[in-house]
């Protein structure tokens, strides 16, 4: 009865004073802040079914051709996809702490924790980037200009292999500027929000969905970078 | 667990010292290191297993600490317990097919009928 009259005329608050981010339709901002990070978990639950087909297919397709998988292992740079995955990691480091400074209250730590994630993020999608310009150069990109001259009897099945580089790069690369583009958003909610231990839960759930970005990329890193190294 | 007794007055976990979140990147990035360490020794078809340990090793860290489901409230541990449940249906139950077949002898087919 206290929330209606309350809905009806914001402008009174009844009995207790409501946090002005409580929405009418929770008890209260702990009750709230369960159910947005329960509904993010779910929307990540169809993420890593999403992710998980293709890890399905690629594990049934490297099972099936092994050798043509191993021979691919040469025209990639692990180093670079080991430096992605340290930058990926700080990202995440560096979204805890947005997550922490926002729980704490702090606005310029905020501020500068998402700045730095966003640096992260960007320096990412750039090596990501020069990755696939280096791929184009060495005409690995199928159905576009790929040769494969020093094994010609992989032609086709190193194909398979490459298709699912790119399109699960390609996938998670399209997760990173999603994630970018929430972070953008976090930063100029930043300035007109004060983020506190009431209320953090866009930051939260922002970092929920920013580590899982980073998890599917630990797990591309020694699938798709590593399949052949010790050859 | 989380207690959520003050529900009113404070939302979300308690807070994690930052001493926690620096010490898991810095696991994060020696796991980092020795995958690409052993990715260069040959150890035959253990090259992959063990890759694919330490990544479920990063991620549960990930998952537990950057993602703070180790404070969560069990109905949100069991929905992250569930999605794995599901992933491993999806790859077990794909791999269950293709692994075995072949595994019957040649002429070994299973026809209706007498």
């Amino acid at each position: 009865m206290a929330d209606q009259a309350a809905d009806l005329n914001p402008g009174t608050l009844v009995e207790h004073e409501h946090s002005p981010f409580l929405r009418h339709h929770f008890e209260d901002m702990g009750q709230q802040f369960e159910s947005s990070t329960l509904g993010m978990w779910v929307f990540l639950l169809t993420e890593i079914m999403f992710f998980g087909g293709m890890f399905g297919a690629y594990t049934v397709y490297r099972s099936m051709y092994p050798d043509a998988f191993a021979s691919t292992s040469r025209h990639m740079i692990p180093w670079l996809g080991a430096t992605n995955t340290a930058v990926l990691i700080c990202s995440s480091l560096t979204m805890a702490l947005a997550v922490r400074s926002a729980h704490l209250g702090s606005r310029k730590l905020v501020r500068w924790m998402l700045v730095l994630t966003m640096i992260f993020g960007l320096a990412f999608i750039g090596v990501k980037f020069t990755e696939y310009y280096l791929h184009w150069k060495d005409h690995l990109v199928p159905w576009l200009n790929f040769q494969y001259p020093e094994h010609p009897e992989f032609f086709y099945n190193a194909q398979i292999l490459f298709c699912f580089y790119f399109f699960m790069t390609g996938f998670h690369a399209l997760h990173m500027f999603v994630g970018l583009g929430l972070l953008s958003w976090l930063l100029i909610k930043n300035e007109t929000t004060l983020f506190g231990p009431q209320y953090y839960s866009p930051v939260e759930i922002t970092g929920l969905y920013w580590h899982f970005v980073d998890i599917v990329w630990i797990f591309l890193f020694p699938l798709l970078y590593l399949i052949g190294a010790h050859g | 667990m989380a207690n959520h007794s003050d529900h009113a007055e404070h939302a979300g976990h308690p807070v994690v010292p930052v001493r926690t979140y620096v010490i898991i990147w810095l696991a994060l990035l020696g796991c980092t290191g020795l995958t690409y360490g052993v990715a260069l020794i040959d150890l035959g078809p253990w090259n992959i297993v063990v890759a694919l340990m330490i990544a479920f090793f990063k991620m549960s860290l990930v998952v537990l600490f950057f993602m703070h489901v180790k404070q969560e409230n069990n109905l949100t541990r069991l929905f992250v317990a569930g999605g794995f449940v599901w992933l491993l249906i999806l790859l077990a139950l794909t791999l269950n097919d293709y692994m075995s077949r072949g595994w019957l002898p040649e002429g070994h087919i299973w026809r209706p009928g007498p």
